[in-house]
């Protein structure tokens, strides 16, 4: 039973709730570095493996947490994780390491993870945490390295460094793949991603669901304890309000 | 004086925050919806990257660098979290019309990463306390100049006809990447 339920973690993260493809969380860094499929893995992986043990130590740590300081908790938590990793890269796979740069640390402020913490980890037994970070990490892992190889092979005709599409060689005539450059630089991100998003849109249109706002969505905002959804609804509630209200929703 | 006019190009346009790092994506999508509501976004992420890009530097080269410079991820978090919980405080209690124009602002400013990432980028490059303030300060006028672009033309962009599949988010995306395209022509103004 117990097994079943952790594969079943495994298997939403991976599918069902995709934090790409079904939630649209942690847009930033699908951004910034799909610009080839071996740097969404090596970022995707080192995600799954911050996602993964600051989970579980939120969770094993979630019954001593006070509610009302949990977001900067999650924060150190987090950033500890993402320093270790970051050391770890930069001291195993130095070339991954200079390729991903400053997104590096800049996963402590991935909506997923935090998003995660707050909806997941803070409320379930350790176990099932540890799994729901691993499933959500290996979601994010796949999805990124869809995006950067599809990147990778418009802008280079490449897929993990592999030329796929021969090149057209203009000194000698011979026909083949001309690349779009474009789309390995940073405004090729901009076109993927709204090409991703429109057949996104497309599908959850047909689901009869709204499609995705404009901004961070509502569930990664809330999620990530962003008080900009709270403003954004009423005026200008306080922290505090909000934390009381997550309070009183719990003990109800 | 030279490096620091090479440092405000360079990140103003050349590197736009936005356009070319992808850092606070988010509130740029989400804010541009007119040029006044971006303009006065563009103010508060000008007054809070300057501020936090000078205490961020300060921390570092004082207390961090060089022994415990592997604890700047964790210090730069909670330094930016409490900083812009401290200036919505100060600003509402001694300054109310300053507070009054930038105040709903505030909050967006908390959870984006451009915050964090001009801190480290600071430290990547080694500069000192006066080359990362004035680098945080043309960040975040690299991102007002994006920000309010983008709001001109999305003003525009309601009126058009634009296919089912591709209204709201995804013709937004498609204006943003013809904007970094646009910015690429700055990349050869700096050698």
């Amino acid at each position: 039973m117990e097994n079943q339920s952790n594969l079943e973690r495994i298997y939403n993260g991976l599918l069902k709730e995709n934090p790409i493809f079904v939630l649209a969380i942690g847009m930033c860094p699908t951004f910034a570095i799909t610009t080839s499929a071996i740097n969404g893995i090596g970022m995707g992986l080192a995600t799954t493996v911050v996602l993964a043990l600051s989970n579980l130590l939120i969770s094993l740590i979630r019954k001593i947490i006070p509610d009302s300081v949990r977001v900067p908790i999650f924060l150190v938590i987090v950033a500890s994780f993402v320093t270790i990793v970051q050391f770890l890269m930069e001291g195993f796979l130095p070339s991954l390491y200079d390729a991903l740069g400053i997104y590096i640390p800049l996963i402590v402020v991935n909506c997923i993870i935090l998003g995660r913490a707050e909806a997941y980890a803070y409320r379930n037994p350790p176990l099932l945490s540890l799994f729901d970070g691993i499933g959500m990490g290996l979601g994010f892992t796949f999805a990124v390295t869809w995006i950067g190889a599809v990147r990778e092979l418009i802008g280079s005709g490449k897929i993990f460094g592999y030329q796929l599409l021969p090149l057209a060689d203009l000194a000698t005539g011979k026909a083949g793949y001309e690349p779009v450059a474009i789309f390995v630089m940073a405004p090729g991100a901009f076109l993927a991603l709204s090409v991703l998003v429109a057949i996104m849109n497309t599908k959850r249109k047909k689901k009869g669901m709204a499609p995705l706002p404009i901004g961070c969505s509502p569930e990664s905002c809330a999620a990530c304890g962003n008080r900009s959804c709270v403003t954004r609804n009423s005026g200008s509630v306080k922290v505090e309000n909000t934390a009381k209200a997550a309070q009183g929703g719990k003990s109800e | 004086m030279k490096t620091l006019i090479i440092i405000i190009i360079s990140s103003a346009l050349i590197n736009n925050v936005v356009l070319s790092q992808f850092l606070g994506l988010c509130s740029f999508l989400g804010v541009s919806t007119s040029v006044k509501t971006a303009t006065g976004m563009g103010m508060a992420v000008i007054f809070v990257l300057t501020l936090s890009s000078l205490v961020t530097s300060i921390i570092y080269k004082a207390i961090l660098y060089p022994k415990y410079d592997y604890l700047q991820t964790i210090v730069f978090i909670l330094v930016i979290a409490a900083l812009v919980q401290f200036v919505e405080m100060f600003l509402k209690n001694s300054v109310p019309t300053l507070y009054r124009a930038l105040g709903v602002y505030l909050p967006l400013i908390a959870t984006n990463c451009a915050v964090l990432g001009v801190a480290l980028k600071n430290v990547t490059h080694s500069y000192n306390i006066l080359e990362g303030t004035v680098n945080g300060f043309a960040t975040a006028v690299g991102y007002t100049f994006a920000i309010v672009i983008m709001a001109g033309i999305r003003e525009k962009i309601d009126t058009n006809d634009i296919d089912p599949a591709f209204k709201g988010k995804p013709i937004i995306l498609v204006t943003s990447g013809l904007m970094a395209i646009a910015f690429f022509g700055f990349s050869g103004l700096v050698a």
